[in-house]
């Protein structure tokens, strides 16, 4: 322990080290370590009356993870929020890398802050409200369908929110930004001569994309894609403003064990399963695009 | 036309729709402030009004969740930027095996659902300390992953940070306190001003973790997600312009001052 602190003990002296260390130690064990490690326990158990808490039903069970196997309908809506947060990272993986491109390698330098400055600005206004611009496009007397009315792609307006395709659309639009920025960083990196070389020696657009700007780029594709899936996985807003009841979202339902069915433990079970298909993703991309846990967390 | 001309064409295409696709939502949701209807949308006019801006002015809920949205941002503040900064001045001292144990830990907030830094909180002070959910808990649970922005800035700028200038405060018989205070904190202002500003934007406009932790006490976002759902008009819009114009003037002074700092440091650098 010494020796690990000892850099830090001769920069900054005992009392302030120790000071560092408190500190430090109430943000990870308080914050972050102990409240994960709790849910997973608290997951385990069931739920019991205060009277029988610590009593001989107070035991460790599996029950409520089996109760997702059990339930058809939370099942399904599970594994449509799993394929549903896969097409929200392919759909916004497809419309962010030529813009990636673009602005790391074509855009000219002198418009390049502009244009950074107008990816960055829309992806500070608050999720909700975002959220809420999609609410008023997709309404049934909204602009989308008098426009789509208008042109005579359908002869009267259809109901656009309250279903899966709402949802998906306003979680790419909430969420476009967080690929767009991994994947430009990424690129921004290489060194344009590699693809004026490859040009000059005859390869084609695909080739040079795909043999030489797409291997450079795939830490910050792999960054997109983790933060995009974690975030549409675990939306809330988003299916919550423009989903309904037939469009469930499984955060959902994990709001509804604690605050509607009044099961915390059920509800920890599932929360606990939701983060288990984060990290399952996470392995799945660094698997992928053969990245190591340092290319992501920069 | 030639293939040249052909792709600038395209790419200028592209730019457009992009770009368009970005804000025309938000246009038209400013839009819909504008038009007197009773239901927010911009599908059929109905006139221009700004009327809406009085209504939501007369909106005492709307008050009251500001209110708390701005006390939770503060004390949001008052601890996630420290903890980070601490967490980062630890960090920088460490080496090996240690330091990528506890960066991991300390990054993996940003890679947690929101929902779930919510859950885990709530569960954790019900258990060991029968606190309930409240502005307490928000503040906690908020600041659990908010820290990590403070704690990833101000570690980026320690790693430019030339230490020698710390070894000769020592040498020249500073203390410990000394040389921190006077050379190590000074620099570290910049960062802290920067993360103070990420950290209140974060909390302010936080939604998925504040839901599971905030018991009866309802923030400005928590109050715009519940009037779209129940009792929707424009006066919800108008709030949005607000908003969003704020964000805009934030975000773009924020951007210079990175970018001027950024310049300083390229100058700096030899």
């Amino acid at each position: 322990m010494r020796a690990v602190l000892e850099p830090a003990l001769r920069r900054y002296g005992a009392p302030l080290t120790v000071t560092l260390l408190v500190m430090s130690a109430a943000w990870v064990l308080l914050m972050i370590a102990l409240p994960q490690l709790l849910m997973v326990d608290y997951s385990l158990r069931p739920m019991l009356p205060p009277s029988k808490l610590g009593g001989p039903e107070d035991v460790h069970t599996l029950r409520n993870y089996g109760t997702l196997w059990s339930n058809a309908i939370h099942l399904g809506i599970f594994l449509k929020t799993v394929w549903g947060s896969a097409l929200v990272t392919a759909v916004t993986l497809a419309l962010s890398y030529p813009m990636a491109f673009y602005l790391a390698q074509v855009a000219p330098k002198r418009k390049l802050p502009t244009l950074v400055l107008m990816l960055v600005v829309p992806f500070w206004i608050n999720e909700i409200l975002r959220t809420f611009a999609w609410y008023i496009i997709l309404a049934y007397n909204g602009p989308l369908n008098a426009l789509l009315v208008g042109l005579g792609v359908w002869a009267e307006p259809v109901r656009l929110l309250g279903g899966d395709g709402g949802v998906i659309a306003g979680m790419v639009y909430v969420y476009v930004l967080f690929m767009v920025l991994p994947i430009y960083n990424a690129i921004e990196t290489l060194d344009r001569h590699q693809i004026e070389a490859a040009h000059d020696l005859g390869a084609g657009w695909i080739a040079i994309h795909r043999r030489i700007v797409v291997p450079h780029a795939k830490p910050g594709i792999a960054v997109g894609c983790i933060m995009t899936f974690m975030l549409a996985a675990g939306s809330y807003a988003v299916p919550a403003l423009l989903g309904g009841p037939q469009s469930r979202w499984f955060t959902e339902i994990i709001y509804n064990w604690f605050f509607e069915g009044g099961n915390w433990n059920q509800g920890a079970a599932y929360a606990f399963i939701l983060l288990v298909l984060c990290v399952g993703f996470i392995l799945l991309m660094m698997r992928l695009f053969r990245v190591g846990l340092t290319d992501i967390a920069r | 036309m030639t293939a040249a001309g052909l792709r600038r064409l395209m790419t200028r295409a592209y730019l457009v729709v992009f770009f368009g696709y970005l804000f025309l939502p938000l246009g038209i949701m400013a839009a819909a402030t504008f038009n007197a209807s009773r239901f927010p949308t911009v599908t059929p006019w109905r006139g221009f009004t700004l009327d809406w801006f009085r209504v939501l002015a007369e909106d005492l809920r709307m008050w009251q969740a500001l209110g708390t949205s701005l006390l939770v941002g503060a004390a949001v503040v008052a601890v996630a930027v420290p903890l980070g900064i601490a967490a980062a001045l630890l960090l920088d001292r460490l080496h090996g095996r240690a330091r990528t144990l506890l960066y991991a830990v300390m990054v993996s907030p940003l890679l947690t659902p929101g929902i779930i830094i919510g859950i885990s909180t709530l569960v954790f002070w019900k258990q060991w300390f029968g606190v309930t959910g409240g502005l307490f808990l928000t503040v906690v649970a908020q600041s659990s992953f908010i820290a990590t922005y403070a704690m990833l800035m101000a570690l980026a700028r320690l790693q430019r940070f030339d230490t020698s200038l710390e070894e000769a405060a020592l040498d020249l018989g500073a203390s410990h306190w000394q040389a921190f205070r006077r050379i190590t904190l000074p620099y570290l202002m910049p960062a802290a001003y920067s993360s103070a500003l990420i950290a209140f934007l974060q909390s302010f406009e936080n939604y998925n973790t504040t839901l599971f932790v905030r018991g009866v006490e309802t923030t400005l976002t928590i109050y715009i997600a519940t009037k779209v759902r129940t009792g929707l008009t424009p006066a919800v819009n108008a709030l949005s312009l607000v908003l969003i114009a704020l964000t805009v003037l934030g975000a773009v002074a924020y951007e210079i001052m990175r970018r001027r700092e950024a310049r300083a440091a390229e100058h700096r650098a030899p």
